[in-house]
């Protein structure tokens, strides 16, 4: 094997770690909000994120029916709705569930796994049991090849800068909107908050709200990756909980590092051994990790 | 997810129908005579001598697959298939003047609930038979259950073999009817010298894995493998693994990844270059049902070892095609476990009227050597091994989603469940 080809390899499999980096971010930022700032165990976090891939979906069945010229236009204005259906359905869900069991944490945990299940016998039915794939636009697939025997997924640099997009976003939001003022002093201080004139009840629902809307925004990236079906939403649910708390509920930075973390592991060791092994070194990695740091690798600073 | 199984209404309905038909059995005498008529032939004292759920005008079979949880993707294709011959059969005025009625049990993706079901259709129904399971686990769970009680199952998928059963009758094929075969033809027609095996983590695309193994490297003396790869079920992240097989550069991708893996298996694949222009893949595990989460133009190019396509050209295959689209929609698709499972309740229609009785002992010990000249993946004859003799193909994936067939094996294989030299 010449240098070349080494030097093609490490550069795609450099990318291999940023593209699951970017995946793991995603999913984990809806619920670093949910979970993380709110205390909400959202067991339906993948359920959320199954919205935005059947958002996905049902545009690009739409557009091919009756607006086929606008096949290669129709994936962002998609983004957009599901971002829009899966924060309205979050509204709804913390307005009828989850304000009810603010004091009860454990209870959400419940709840929530409740409305998972509910929510995916909602999609066999609407949609069918089988697994669906979006009709994508032709410059999300392929590789880009900027040279001979270098190949970079387009899906991963596109998951890549949308991840990177609505970090920044959030992170902006949170530290520099009003609303991300409220958030913080809720959860610092709810009573306080409420003394000195912050509507806590409806920071909560928007809060929930956005990080709802934000796990299809995830949802409707992974199209590009992978399929569409009723249960999707269980197989990420794991991960997302694993890299928000990983990186320390309610610490935002946390979840990034703790994302980065995480697939770096994973992808390098997945090149030297076989899949399976990989993941039992990573998650033995963040077992011993959590036993010497319980509160994750960024703890905020609250007095407790 | 075991607790799926709560929220399904089957049994206290298929308890209720039972007790009606139970009540129906007790008393002939009461009913209006000329009802029973049709069976003057096949009197139910005769043909059923070991207490089975049959009555003068109705027999009752079971059908156990997931219709909810994970593997409710590709069972769903069998379900409909499996109903979709039994009501044609009833159409056709059912078996020995007796209307097929089905109860349903969901499996729920759950191996130990396939069990509880499976004793629940045999112990408490009593049905005649049961049209049913999709893994192998599934399979392996239910199998002492069907010794223990002595009932009788069709099972439709193509499975890694070695294993054989008086209590079951395999529609799919066996191990050298798609693995070996296929490989053969890619040594053959590809001229592939290494391969590299990838599969989901569990019983099937290991066995397979390693009967395909033995076979490049001694058996069939086909060359090298040069990578073997497993991933867990719903894994769905594969670039590293694709940047070991770039590193590897096997001439053949030998792949066995199911469920939602499989799509996102491919779609990576297509991302990072690697196509059916410039690399040779062939698979066990991608069918008309798979293709649509996959999406046409990610296996575009790509091999599939089959023994069924839905674009089979022959006159059959049309009848039956077009009889699935009108009861299920234009829109929907024939795999090859589909087939497999639309074949269960003709070879039990074929074998009960053999054995001119319903007890599941005369129906096995007249199953073999049946033959079915409607199988729409051609003519079809069950072996001694309760294994179908069938023809083998390979197609290649249609940028629309479709198979074309470019190879078939000359003639009917015969099963072998346990071939010499593989364990």
């Amino acid at each position: 094997m010449s240098f070349d080809e080494i030097y093609n390899i490490a550069l795609m499999q450099g990318f291999a770690g940023l593209s699951l980096f970017s995946v793991l971010l995603l999913m984990g930022l809806g619920l670093a909000i949910i979970f993380g700032q709110m205390g909400v165990i959202n067991m339906a976090h993948g359920e959320f994120m199954t919205i935005g891939a059947y958002t996905i979906f049902m545009f690009s069945s739409l557009t091919e029916t009756y607006a086929p010229g606008l096949m290669q236009a129709y994936f962002p204005v998609a983004i957009l709705a599901a971002f829009v259906i899966a924060f309205g359905f979050g509204w709804l869900t913390e307005w009828a569930l989850i304000r009810h069991l603010y004091k009860r944490p454990l209870d959400t945990l419940l709840a929530t796994w409740g409305l998972s299940l509910g929510m995916q016998q909602v999609f066999r039915s609407t949609f069918g049991p089988k697994e669906v794939s979006p009709t994508l636009p032709d410059w999300l697939m392929g590789s880009w090849s900027p040279s001979e025997g270098l190949d970079i997924p387009i899906n991963g640099l596109f998951v890549l800068a949308l991840t990177l997009l609505v970090t920044g976003g959030v992170l902006l939001a949170l530290y520099k909107s009003r609303w991300g003022l409220r958030v913080r002093a809720t959860v610092a201080n709810r009573a306080m908050a409420n003394a000195t004139g912050i509507n806590t009840k409806r920071t909560d629902r928007l809060t929930y709200a956005i990080g709802c809307g934000i796990a299809g925004v995830a949802g409707a990236a992974f199209t590009t990756i992978g399929s569409t079906g009723p249960t999707s939403g269980s197989l990420y649910i794991v991960d997302a909980f694993l890299v928000v708390t990983f990186g320390g509920a309610g610490s935002l930075l946390g979840t990034v590092a703790s994302a980065f973390g995480i697939a770096q592991t994973q992808s390098i060791s997945e090149f030297f051994m076989t899949g399976s092994m990989a993941k039992v070194l990573t998650l033995l990695l963040i077992v011993t990790i959590l036993m010497i740091r319980p509160q994750g690798l960024f703890a905020s600073k609250i007095r407790r | 997810m075991a607790d799926n199984k709560d929220t399904i209404p089957a049994p206290l309905t298929s308890e209720q129908r039972r007790k009606v038909l139970l009540g129906m059995a007790a008393a002939p005498a009461l009913m209006v005579p000329g009802v029973s008529f049709g069976n003057a032939q096949f009197p139910t004292a005769k043909v059923n001598t070991t207490k089975l759920a049959v009555t003068d005008t109705e027999v009752i079979v079971g059908q156990l697959h997931s219709a909810t949880g994970t593997m409710a993707i590709s069972e769903t294709g069998s379900i409909q298939a499996e109903q979709l011959a039994i009501d044609q059969i009833n159409a056709m005025g059912g078996i020995l003047g007796r209307k097929i009625k089905v109860i349903k049990e969901d499996g729920a993706s759950d191996w130990p609930t396939f069990a509880e079901k499976s004793k629940k259709l045999l112990v408490n129904d009593k049905v005649a038979c049961v049209f049913g399971c999709w893994t192998s686990a599934s399979r392996k769970a239910v199998l002492p259950v069907f010794e223990k009680e002595n009932g009788l199952l069709y099972y439709p998928t193509f499975y890694e073999g070695l294993e054989q059963s008086k209590n079951v009758i395999y529609t799919g094929q066996e191990a050298t009817q798609q693995i070996i075969w296929g490989l053969d033809w890619a040594s053959k027609e590809k001229k592939a010298k290494t391969y590299f095996l990838i599969g989901s983590d569990y019983i099937w695309p290991r066995t397979s894995m390693k009967i395909a193994r033995k076979h490049i490297e001694s058996v069939g003396k086909l060359g090298s493998v040069v990578g073997e790869e497993y991933y867990p079920l719903g894994h769905t992240n594969f670039n590293s693994l694709i940047n070991k097989i770039k590193v590897a550069k096997p001439d053949c991708i030998f792949a066995a990844v199911v469920g939602g893996s499989n799509v996102a298996f491919y779609k990576q694949l297509k991302a990072a270059g690697i196509t059916g222009a410039k690399q040779f893949l062939l698979t066990l595990s991608v069918t008309e049902d798979e293709m649509l989460g996959v999406g046409g133009e990610n296996f575009a190019g790509f091999y599939s070892s089959m023994k069924y396509f839905q674009s089979l050209d022959n006159a059959n295959n049309k009848a039956f095609v077009e009889a699935f689209k009108k009861a299920y929609g234009p829109k929907s698709v024939i795999g090859d476990v589909t087939q497999a499972g639309y074949l269960g309740p003709w070879l039990w229609k074929a074998a009960v009227e053999k054995a001119g009785s319903f007890d599941v002992d005369k129906v096995v010990a007249a199953s073999p050597g049946i033959e079915l000249k409607t199988a729409p993946e051609g003519y079809v004859k069950l072996h001694e091994n309760h294994h179908l003799w069938s023809k083998a193909r390979i197609a290649q994936g249609q940028p629309d989603g479709t198979f074309k067939v470019v190879a078939e094996s000359a003639e009917l294989i015969e099963p072998n469940p346990f071939p010499k030299g593989y364990q």
